[in-house]
């Protein structure tokens, strides 16, 4: 049944308040003592041998017949007035097919008030304009003998330049101006300055993040094509519904006229959240041309142009009793939305839920600079914020002489301070004891004299996870026995389908074999959230199993009137009708299957409302230890041991595929990755995989995963919690910890690169 | 490379025949001398296993094997390729069976997204084929030049560790 109520809703970190329409979930939670036949089993994927096989088809694989390849012609500088575009030339290039420049776009609005594509650019990689050609060699050619005339216009690349008076204005005339993006997001509760005043012991400092490209490899960009009426397109995205509902609307089409499809995507990591140029492009283009158009973005586009994580100044001031008691903690962050980033993500989060503190007071401003537009990226501002925190915690442990796991255990949080309500469970005492067994935090000693010198070091993690209505699933019984089970979400590489027919499997009783999950398709699927922000599991699993508990209460309907018995005397376990109890093998699931025929057995399951009483969470800690070569600057992280909470485990086989997957992003974000821009004339000098540097399997650690906790029975009625971005939050803090646990030297910038090691070192240490 | 063996009497800009030798079978294309091996496969040969990602020789998801040896597909070029061995990921499995490589990534999960899955796979096939007990240090060298954002590198060592074992189960 449906109910209307208002819920605490939080995506990637933000947490608002909003009216829902969901189904009561009369589903009790799986008991712990449960004996599990599927869930918690380690399971290969169910779509690996297409992924083995390079038979899965990736959006950028989609090639329909006639299709038409197209591409984007960027701004190479940072800030300039379209004067001029001249496209005769490439108009008269036989294959070309179409061309858009700003004049033919001018009808659709894009980051609120500027066109699909420019007349100013605002970033070295805004989108100028646009071909459609036979080929990729004509499409290059093409691209080339466009001629654009700019107007250079002072710029401005720096966070808190912009903030400065007299400061280039990036958006002049809108609110709330001054380069602002939004107005200063700021939290304070107790008294802060009484508890700096009770402080016995104050730490300061300023924390610098870099700009990190997500560079999922497989970049952004759409197929589309046009049948009569009906838009169908390809789209390598992280929430199929949500682009259907964006495209609807830039091309005032009807929501039933647009199909969109993503069946296999190569990696999104909160870039792929929200519809890209690339797509509405393709579908004007493809439109105009009555030909399906492919338009994927370059490797340099994807760098430029597709988001990032923003870069951030943080300044930190904690103050605590001699006992390690916080009494203050007081943040102030400098964040940027790029050139047109939509909203912030909350760099102070971290600060307001980590630790147990009575006097907090922060404050976040983001601005507008002339580079490409920020986006989601696996843990949005709670990875920039938490490398600020920690690493001002192991400030703090150090200027009292205590140890930094026994400050963090000093300030254990017990309950959600910032929405004063108890959590649905935690268990981070448990994570801190079995990580610090498992690295042997007390066996291995520290520093040392000689050129090549480790340490270890920890950082804590808060997140979400805890999903949140709405999602559907449906499955359907077919004759021979065999299910399909169909929901909106998206597979970015998470094993997403895998578990949700373990999940399924689980609660009807039958084989996972039995089942075929669809999902990615907006024509086939009931709707489901963007899979991010950790959402997926906790939100669409509760529908899998409300869709797979309707389908064997009416399999067992069937049944009882087959065997002429009660439905509440029968049970399905192993693909077998049973009585209940007992256990004695009435009928198999097959032969119920074949006497419904095409008799239509249908369940739909809906994810059911959120606790309005506890605050549904994730948290973990990591333990780095790594090896600093002194004379040449080098960190090489050795070992990680990564202990989370994610409530039920679904399957310890992926997951733990995804904290070592979530470790080692966070490890290029430690001490590789930095887009870097030249001050001097505002342009992006790495946009590539050569001088953007990722992390390869020379630089992976060791990486030890440990699973935190029962199951969360108060989250939802699987008792699952997401996964997906806490392993990346504490790392590159728990890096910088260790790096000043073997040198004695503290780096308050990221990357924490060989240069910045040896200058660090010369400037000699502790200051 | 052997380029005594390539036919580079090709001249452009206009397209020109060629013939392939792909995953056992002679194939013809049409391409432009500037076309890479990459894009002959994606497009005229419709072989998409292998990904274009860098397209400048950093990533390795283009992936292919030329005569055993492990060459990335976006820094060749098709008219390089004549009479020579080409195979793709498509051309890895048998008519019944997958390879080795193919099970033991499978079981191993070494595999997230999967856009990098068919380059790591040669790139392991080309190792094991010329050192069929690798140390862990010669695995990860040998993919080295693959990168995987999804970092599933621990998982893709265990696999090749786990195909080593199983190639020498079937000797």
């Amino acid at each position: 049944m449906a109910i209307i109520r208002k819920q605490q809703v939080e995506v990637e970190g933000r947490w608002h308040e909003e009216e829902v329409i969901v189904e009561q979930d009369d589903l009790a939670p799986w008991a712990d003592e449960r004996v599990m036949t599927h869930v918690g089993r380690g399971r290969p994927r169910t779509d690996a041998e297409a992924r083995v096989t390079g038979t899965a088809k990736y959006t950028y694989d989609i090639a329909p017949a006639g299709m038409l390849w197209a591409g984007i012609l960027h701004s190479p500088y940072p800030h300039a007035r379209v004067k001029s575009i001249d496209t005769t030339q490439a108009s008269a290039l036989p294959g070309v097919r179409c061309i858009l420049t700003h004049d033919d776009c001018r009808h659709i609005a894009w980051n609120d008030h500027t066109p699909l594509l420019t007349d100013i650019a605002r970033f070295h990689g805004d989108e100028i304009a646009a071909v459609a050609a036979d080929s990729e060699a004509i499409l290059a050619d093409a691209l080339e003998l466009l001629s654009v005339e700019y107007e250079e216009l002072p710029f401005i690349v720096d966070p808190v330049a912009a903030l400065a008076e007299g400061a280039v204005e990036i958006h002049p005339g809108t609110d709330p101006g001054g380069n602002r993006a939004a107005p200063p997001t700021e939290y304070s509760r107790g008294d802060v300055e009484r508890g700096f005043a009770e402080a016995e012991v104050v730490v300061e400092a300023r924390y610098r993040t870099p700009a990190a490209v997500h560079n999922s490899l497989e970049p952004h960009g759409s197929v589309a094509m046009w049948e009569n009426d009906l838009l169908t397109v390809w789209d390598t995205t992280q929430h199929i519904f949500g682009i259907r509902a964006e495209l609807a609307e830039k091309l005032s089409i009807p929501l039933n006229k647009v199909r969109v499809i993503s069946q296999y995507m190569g990696g999104g990591f909160g870039a792929k959240n929200d519809l890209s140029k690339a797509t509405a492009l393709a579908a004007i283009m493809a439109r105009k041309t009555r030909r399906p158009v492919k338009l994927m973005l370059t490797r340099e586009q994807e760098n430029l142009a597709s988001g990032h994580r923003p870069p951030a100044v943080v300044d930190v001031e904690l103050g605590a009793r001699k006992d390690g008691t916080l009494t203050a903690i007081r943040a102030r962050a400098v964040s940027t939305a790029g050139a047109y980033g939509r909203y912030p993500f909350s760099i102070c989060g971290a600060m307001h839920e980590l630790y147990r503190c009575d006097n907090v007071e922060t404050v976040q401003e983001d601005v507008f600079i002339n580079t490409g537009p920020s986006c989601a990226f696996r843990g949005p501002g709670y990875v920039e914020g938490i490398f600020a925190l920690d690493s001002a915690m192991d400030e703090l442990a150090a200027a009292l002489g205590m140890d930094p796991l026994e400050l963090r255990l000093a300030n254990y949080a017990e309950s959600n301070q910032v929405r004063q309500m108890p959590y649905s469970a935690k268990h981070l005492r448990e994570s801190y004891r079995s990580g610090a067994a498992a690295i042997g935090r007390h066996e291995r000693s520290s520093g040392g004299e000689g050129r090549r010198r480790r340490g270890i070091g920890m950082a804590s993690q808060v997140w979400g996870g805890g999903g949140a209505p709405p999602s559907y699933a449906t499955m359907r019984v077919n004759a021979d026995g065999t299910f399909d089970l169909a929901t909106g979400t998206q597979d970015l590489g998470t094993g997403t389908k895998t578990v949700m027919t373990q999940v399924a499997a689980e609660e009807l009783g039958v084989a996972e074999e039995k089942i075929r999950i669809s999902i990615g398709d907006t024509l086939a699927c009931p709707y489901s959230l963007l899979s991010a922000g950790s959402l997926t599991v906790p939100s669409v699993s509760p529908a899998v199993r409300n869709a797979a508990s309707e389908v064997k209460r009416q399999l067992l309907d069937l049944a009882s009137a087959m065997l002429e018995t009660d439905a509440a005397q029968l049970d399905i376990r192993g693909g077998e009708v049973v009585a209940c109890p007992g256990g004695e093998r009435k009928l198999t699931v097959d032969e119920v299957a074949a006497k419904a025929g095409n008799y239509m057995i249908i369940g739909k399951g809906a994810r059911g409302p959120n606790p309005t009483d506890s605050s549904v969470n994730t948290f973990g800690v990591q333990f780095a230890e790594v090896e600093v070569d002194t004379g040449t600057g080098e960190v090489r992280v050795l070992r990680v041991v990564a202990a989370h909470e994610f409530g039920r485990v679904l399957n310890p086989l992926t997951l733990s595929s995804q904290i070592e997957g979530g470790v080692l992003q966070g490890v290029g974000y430690g001490t590789l990755e930095e887009r870097v821009i030249d001050a001097r004339i505002g342009r992006v000098v790495n946009a590539n995989l050569t001088d953007y540097q990722l992390p390869t399997a020379m630089d992976t650690p060791e990486i030890t995963s440990l699973f935190t906790g029962p199951p969360d029975t108060v989250a939802n009625n699987v008792g699952a919690k997401g996964a997906g971005e806490p392993p990346i939050i504490p790392t590159a803090p728990a890096v910088a910890n260790a790096v000043y646990a073997a040198t004695g030297v503290r780096i308050r910038e990221l990357p924490i690169n060989a240069a910045r090691v040896l200058e660090a070192l010369r400037d000699g240490g502790e200051e | 490379m052997n380029r005594s063996r390539c036919n580079l009497t090709v001249r452009g800009p206009a397209a020109v025949d060629l013939t392939l030798e792909v995953n056992g079978l002679d194939r013809q294309v049409r391409m432009e001398p500037r076309a890479t091996l990459l894009d002959t496969l994606r497009v005229q040969l419709a072989l998409t296993g292998a990904k274009r990602v860098c397209d400048r020789g950093e990533c390795g998801a283009c992936t292919v094997l030329i005569d055993g040896e492990a060459v990335y597909a976006c820094m060749t070029l098709a008219v390089e390729c004549e009479g020579r061995s080409i195979v793709t990921i498509e051309g890895l499995a048998g008519e019944e069976k997958l390879h080795p490589i193919q099970q033991a990534f499978i079981e191993t999960d070494a595999l997230q997204c999967g856009f990098c899955t068919s380059g790591q796979i040669l790139a392991a096939k080309a190792l094991l084929d010329r050192n069929p007990h690798p140390t862990s240090d010669e695995i990860r060298r040998g993919v080295s030049g693959n990168l995987c954002r999804c970092g599933t590198y621990p998982k893709i060592f265990r696999a090749v560790e786990r195909a080593a074992d199983l190639l020498d189960r079937e000797r």
